[in-house]
């Protein structure tokens, strides 16, 4: 399963510290000021995005001989988690480039690493990933993007795809398709194609949302779009589940790391307004009903910040964690959730509005619960490992 | 032309300082520790200097405890060619900087030390001026902008009522203002790359300077709290209280 070809020596952590350092000051100076606005006009960051280039964010796992910073994911964890603690959109622009990035890494040819991952690295050409489809989300194995085979070698790729994160102003997408609708199992059958827009491969519509705003979702569509041979990832066919299935581990940390994020940013703003926010003669941190809140906020934070660490450390060892991921980020997005209403609660009408960030937390939280598998999926992977790795 | 630029590792300034029970100093332990700030603006001076064609080499200097070296390395990543640490655990005093950095210009022969004008832990403001006097050259304190001409710098000061410019021969020492730039926070390649540039470690002896404390800490207090406001009846009733309460009038 996990192959070691994921795994990185930890990040010496004076290193890891400067990273870090460098991080917060990229967020406080170019992030924070322009967060809230950009946000309430659903406007994608161009200038953010330009800033992050510099900064290196989009070769962040990518290996140092193909230009990226080599990180394991230990580090990168911590990364996506105080980005998704200021604005969770920005982790997003270069979460599923990453998650595009690793399969090419992890399963592609000499030649397909050698075309793209420098220009993947630089964020000088950008993507994700293009799994989901109108009828299909949960259930991959149900998609109907064909492949189709030329007689000169070469694919022509037929479907839609949907809710794709940085597909319009993105260049490349890692695309599921099947070459073999009859196989059985239905996974024998799929492949995964790195595939640039153009003409055949366009987007149909932007897609308007509660949260995560700022981010590009859209729908797209495939019209005899002509692919060579040559993007097929891996160079056979057949593999494309398990490829995207083994940087899912990834996104599933990384969507753990973005929980523990939001859950912090919505205990932070509530440890600060409490002892401001005065009642009854008292700031409100006083009142035991406030302090309870804050009490059960910390640790849901704590807790969903160590199997974050957890999972991060099995993956960066190579060892399987598809079990810890899914614990990680199972618990640490529905702490997001429950923190960013009880942050609600006690800000009171200042949390529902707009002007403050409280409610911005609680539209984004809940994406968490879905993306990158649901949480009941999240659960039927955790407890047939439980049963498998203890058997009777 | 090579420049040498001192970075002193200090509480960050995000840091919410508190006082250690006894009064003794500040809470150091598990406190974030940062470059300077106005350091940071040297660094950044520099570099851009260098990126101007007008100097060659940049060498970042910090005394202090063993982690100085990530400040150090902080240098590095922004731009800094090497850097030196002079180990030395205890409290750093401007006198005995200045001895030191003036040992290392000595050794060094750089054509321009850029000093921050002040570090924001002890606020001295006293570095940059003793060096210059050990050294016996020019200095241009508080600098807001800063031109290299041949074998001259012209610095901008900010003075009460206006800018002054100050014509300096080099080699020579300025001291860093807030305004002088804006400096770049390191790319994170630039902190991989920064792992293998060289940091060079000494002891003050090796400088011929003995570090050992001339000032004596008294106490160290939290500002007072501020009481809340008064509101007063009429302008006969402030003028009173200023006068007997308040006894500033
Ligand atoms: C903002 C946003 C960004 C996204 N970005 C991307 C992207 O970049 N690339 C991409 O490919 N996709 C993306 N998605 C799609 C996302 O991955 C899917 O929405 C997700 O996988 C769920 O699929 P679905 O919406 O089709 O729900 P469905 O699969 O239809 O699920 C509906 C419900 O049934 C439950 N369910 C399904 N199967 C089972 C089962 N076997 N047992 C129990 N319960 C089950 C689910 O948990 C859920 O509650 C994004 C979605 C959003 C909202």
């Amino acid at each position: 399963m996990p192959d070691n070809l994921s795994t990185r020596p930890p990040t010496d952590p004076a290193q890891q510290e400067l990273i870090l350092a460098a991080v917060d000051k990229f967020l406080e100076r170019d992030v924070v000021p322009h967060a809230h606005d950009l946000e309430a006009r659903d406007e994608y960051p161009f200038e953010i995005v330009e800033q992050m280039k510099k900064l290196g964010l989009f070769g962040a796992t990518i290996g140092e001989e193909w230009g990226g910073l080599g990180l394991d994911v230990s580090t990168y964890s911590k990364i996506v988690e105080r980005v998704s603690a200021v604005w969770m959109s920005v982790s997003g622009i270069f979460n599923s480039h990453l998650i595009m990035a690793a399969a090419v890494e992890r399963f592609g040819t000499e030649d397909q690493k050698r075309r793209y991952l420098p220009r993947f690295a630089t964020g000088e050409l950008r993507g994700g990933i293009a799994l989901t489809e109108p009828d299909a989300g949960t259930d991959l194995q149900g998609i109907r993007t064909r492949a189709e085979k030329t007689a000169d070698g070469d694919y022509i790729l037929n479907g839609s795809k949907t809710w794709i994160s940085n597909s319009i102003q993105g260049q490349i997408l890692a695309v599921l398709t099947k070459t073999d609708p009859s196989a059985e199992p239905a996974h024998r059958g799929m492949s995964l194609f790195l595939v640039e827009k153009n003409e055949q491969f366009r987007v149909t519509r932007k897609l308007e949302k509660l949260g995560y705003k700022g981010i590009d979702s859209g729908e797209l569509l495939l019209e005899d779009c002509h692919v060579s041979a040559d993007n097929l990832i891996g160079g056979e066919e057949g593999r494309g589940l398990q490829h995207i299935l083994g940087g899912l581990e990834l996104g599933r940390i990384n969507v753990a790391a973005r929980g523990v994020g939001v859950a912090r940013a919505c205990l932070d703003e509530s440890v600060r307004y409490a002892q401001i926010r005065k009642t009854f003669g008292k700031p409100i941190a006083e009142h035991q009903a406030i302090q309870l809140k804050l009490a059960d906020m910390a640790t849901q934070v704590e807790a969903a910040r160590l199997l974050v660490e957890s999972a991060a450390l099995a993956y960066d060892k190579g060892e399987r964690c598809d079990m810890e991921a899914g614990m990680a980020k199972l618990f640490a997005s529905e702490a997001a959730v429950n923190n960013s209403l009880e942050a609600m609660r006690l800000h009171g009408a200042y949390g529902y509005a707009k002007e403050f960030n409280i409610e911005r937390y609680y539209r984004d939280a809940p994406l968490l619960a879905i993306g990158e598998g649901t949480n009941e999926l999240q659960k039927l992977i955790i407890a047939r490992q439980l049963v498998k790795r203890n058997p009777v | 032309m090579k420049v040498l630029v001192p970075v002193k590792r200090v509480i960050d300034y995000n840091v919410k300082v508190r006082v250690k029970a006894d009064k003794s100093g500040v809470e150091l332990a598990n406190v974030k520790m940062s470059m300077n700030p106005f350091d940071e603006i040297s660094v950044e001076e520099a570099i851009r200097l260098k990126e101007a064609g007008k100097v060659d080499e940049i060498v970042a200097v910090s005394v202090g405890p063993q982690q100085c070296q990530e400040t150090i390395r902080t240098a590095l990543a922004m731009g800094a060619d090497r850097g030196i640490h002079v180990l030395h655990d205890g409290d750093t005093e401007p006198l005995a900087v200045a001895k030191m950095l003036k040992a290392l210009v000595d050794k060094e022969a750089p054509g321009l030390v850029i000093v921050g004008k002040q570090a924001i832990d002890d606020d001295c403001n006293q570095t940059g001026q003793m060096l210059s006097a050990l050294l016996g050259w020019s200095q241009g304190t508080f600098a807001s902008k800063l031109e290299v001409e041949g074998d001259a710098i012209h610095v901008t000061r900010e003075v009460d009522g206006g800018l002054q410019t100050v014509q300096l021969k080099m080699p020579a020492v300025v001291t860093s203002d807030l305004r002088l730039n804006e400096p770049r926070y390191a790319s994170l390649p630039n902190i991989m790359k920064a792992k293998k540039k060289p940091i060079d470690q000494v002891a003050p002896g090796d400088l011929g300077v003995d570090p050992a404390p001339r000032l004596e800490t008294l106490k160290v207090e939290e500002p007072a709290t501020r009481d809340a406001g008064q509101m007063v009846e009429d302008v006969a009733a402030l003028v009173e209280k200023l006068r007997n309460e308040a006894k500033v009038i």
